[in-house]
């Protein structure tokens, strides 16, 4: 054996200690021979479908969580954007399809499935537009189902009209669920990745195989560890340390990934790198930030921080396999990340300073309460610009922002699990009904001339 | 064939070298190296081991691994060795 003991025993430890885990084993599958122009015929299918490909998911992961000594702490599903499914049908909702993905769902076992999606970049079809308006139902009749609304791209510009229903979307949601918590479950995407297994924004997009595996790794406490036991001075050496780190975390994600997709006998798709927190104390993307010296997460300095850790994670991945892809680098849900809800509650992290940060992280406002009066237009607004810092520097953004009815700045709402809790953060006063209520569309941005 | 590494840290005292391997002994589970030493006060020993022979499934053996680290104070864990040759050898 040409392991040393203290590379074993590393190992160990990053489990024991460092909350080490794969986040998630993804099947993303194809829906697309489900169609029926008989709507029971098409939830009959997907339901069939879902349950026949991911019937030895669940059972694959504990094997594999047991045969490495890794925990595998999700196993889900992504499918196609239900809208493009769902548009044979000619029905006026498509909720019964949410219903059919959750029932499915969990009748193999997985924690959730994603996909009960509309990608409406340059514009809305009619099945769009109704898959849009079901999500309210949607995510107030079932426990699982995912949803995301892709709205922009750096191609298409920002489709405004979507925008505008997306607001109205996650408000109506806000008001029928307990706690806006419906609201976890939707995201809206600008330039959304196809491949992605982290909900809620997961789908199986329409240039993938029939059915393939993607890996999700995350190890915020093993990156923050490493930092402090290393004798890292500058924020060059700091880089290495990071790099090294997500090199050895995310060999095990391709082993596993690999490992996974021989016993399922379904293709390996990709991995995806990223750091994603949990509210457990030592998971938490913000203490790393801090371990690099900042006081508090969300003071000066901390884009810059965020921008040397993003880069060096996606770096150090790059080397460790070669089907990177998904999000990959590191998120920042508030109230799934100990350290940011902490800066949240003493009002250094604040919404605007998470915007800026969303110009360099793996994501965008990930997870962020807001007042329950929050009007629907000012929803709008932050997507809009979240999602304008997306299309303009050709990266995905989204956002997850959750209206909570009835409760204001000061107050907290605890989602629970790995969605954790988080305090209401304040928003902007002013308004932007007048500029959201134009609809149409922003321009796709010229390409050259970068500033 | 089938190789695992399992790793005991704990604190150190008499006989520790000896539950473990009474343990793999009754389960039929060859050792192929060892090594022990003290890293400050606790004891850690790493054991290379064939797993072949041994007549319960991988869980069934965690799940003494579990029972036992209770009883002996111990922390035993039984990682497969691939993932240590994936995380450290390129």
């Amino acid at each position: 054996m040409s392991i040393q003991s203290n590379e074993i025993l590393e190992t160990v430890k990053m489990v024991a200690d460092q909350n080490f885990d794969v986040r998630t084993i993804t099947i993303g599958i194809d829906l697309h021979d489900c169609i029926s122009s008989d709507i029971n015929e098409l939830n009959q299918n997907i339901y069939n479908k879902i349950t026949t490909v991911g019937k030895d998911l669940v059972a694959t992961a504990k094997h594999l969580s047991a045969k490495y000594g890794v925990p595998i702490v999700n196993q889900r599903i992504s499918v196609t954007p239900i809208a493009q499914i769902a548009a044979a049908t000619k029905a006026g909702s498509y909720v019964s399809i949410a219903q059919t993905l959750d029932k499915a769902a969990k009748a193999i076992g997985v924690s959730f499935i994603g996909g009960f999606s509309a990608l409406v970049q340059k514009g809305m079809s009619p099945a769009d537009e109704i898959l849009i308006r079901s999500i309210p139902e949607a995510m107030k009749t079932t426990d699982i189902v995912c949803s995301s609304i892709n709205i922009g791209s750096t191609r298409a510009g920002i489709n405004m009209d979507a925008v505008k229903l997306a607001g109205e979307t996650i408000k109506r949601t806000a008001e029928i669920t307990p706690e806006g918590f419906g609201c976890a479950k939707i995201v809206v995407f600008c330039n959304a990745v196809e491949d992605n297994p982290f909900m809620a924004g997961a789908f199986h997009g329409s240039g993938e195989a029939d059915a393939v595996i993607n890996v999700g790794v995350s190890g915020p406490g093993v990156v923050k560890a490493a930092l402090e036991n290393s004798n890292a001075a500058t924020l060059t050496e700091v880089a290495e340390v990071v790099k090294k780190t997500a090199f050895k975390i995310t060999r095990v994600g391709e082993l596993i990934g690999h490992e996974a997709s021989k016993i399922l006998n379904i293709p390996f798709g990709i991995l995806d790198l990223s750091l994603a927190p949990t509210p457990a104390v030592g998971d938490s993307v913000a203490r790393i930030l801090e371990a690099m010296g900042l006081s508090v997460c969300g003071t000066h300095g901390t884009t810059a921080a965020l921008a040397l850790l993003n880069d060096a994670v996606k770096k150090g991945g790059m080397m460790a396999s070669s089907a990177v892809g998904g999000l990959s680098g590191a998120f920042i849900p508030v109230s799934e990340d100990e350290g940011m809800i902490a800066a949240a509650e003493a009002g250094i992290l604040t919404l605007d300073k998470l915007e800026a940060m969303t110009a360099v992280c793996s994501v965008g406002l990930d997870m962020i309460a807001v007042p329950g009066d929050t009007p629907a237009h000012t929803i709008s607004g932050i997507i809009a610009d979240e999602a304008a810092i997306g299309m303009i520097n050709s990266k995905t953004t989204a956002v997850r922002i959750i209206p909570v009815t009835g409760k204001t700045v000061g107050e907290s709402v605890e989602f629970g699990g790995l969605l954790g809790y988080a305090p209401i953060m304040p928003v902007k006063e002013g308004s932007c009904e007048v500029f959201v209520n134009r609809g149409g569309r922003i321009p796709a941005p010229v390409q050259s001339m970068k500033n | 064939m089938s190789h695992s590494v399992i790793t005991v840290i704990g604190k150190d005292r008499v006989g520790i070298v000896y539950d473990v391997s009474k343990i793999l002994a009754e389960n039929q589970i060859n050792i192929l190296n060892i090594s022990q030493q003290l890293m400050d006060d606790f004891f850690t020993m790493i054991i290379l081991v064939d797993t072949a022979q041994c007549p319960k499934s991988r869980q069934e053996m965690l799940d003494v691994f579990a029972a036992e680290s209770q009883k002996l104070a111990l922390d035993i864990r039984m990682q497969n060795e691939e993932i240590f040759q994936a995380m450290h050898r390129i």
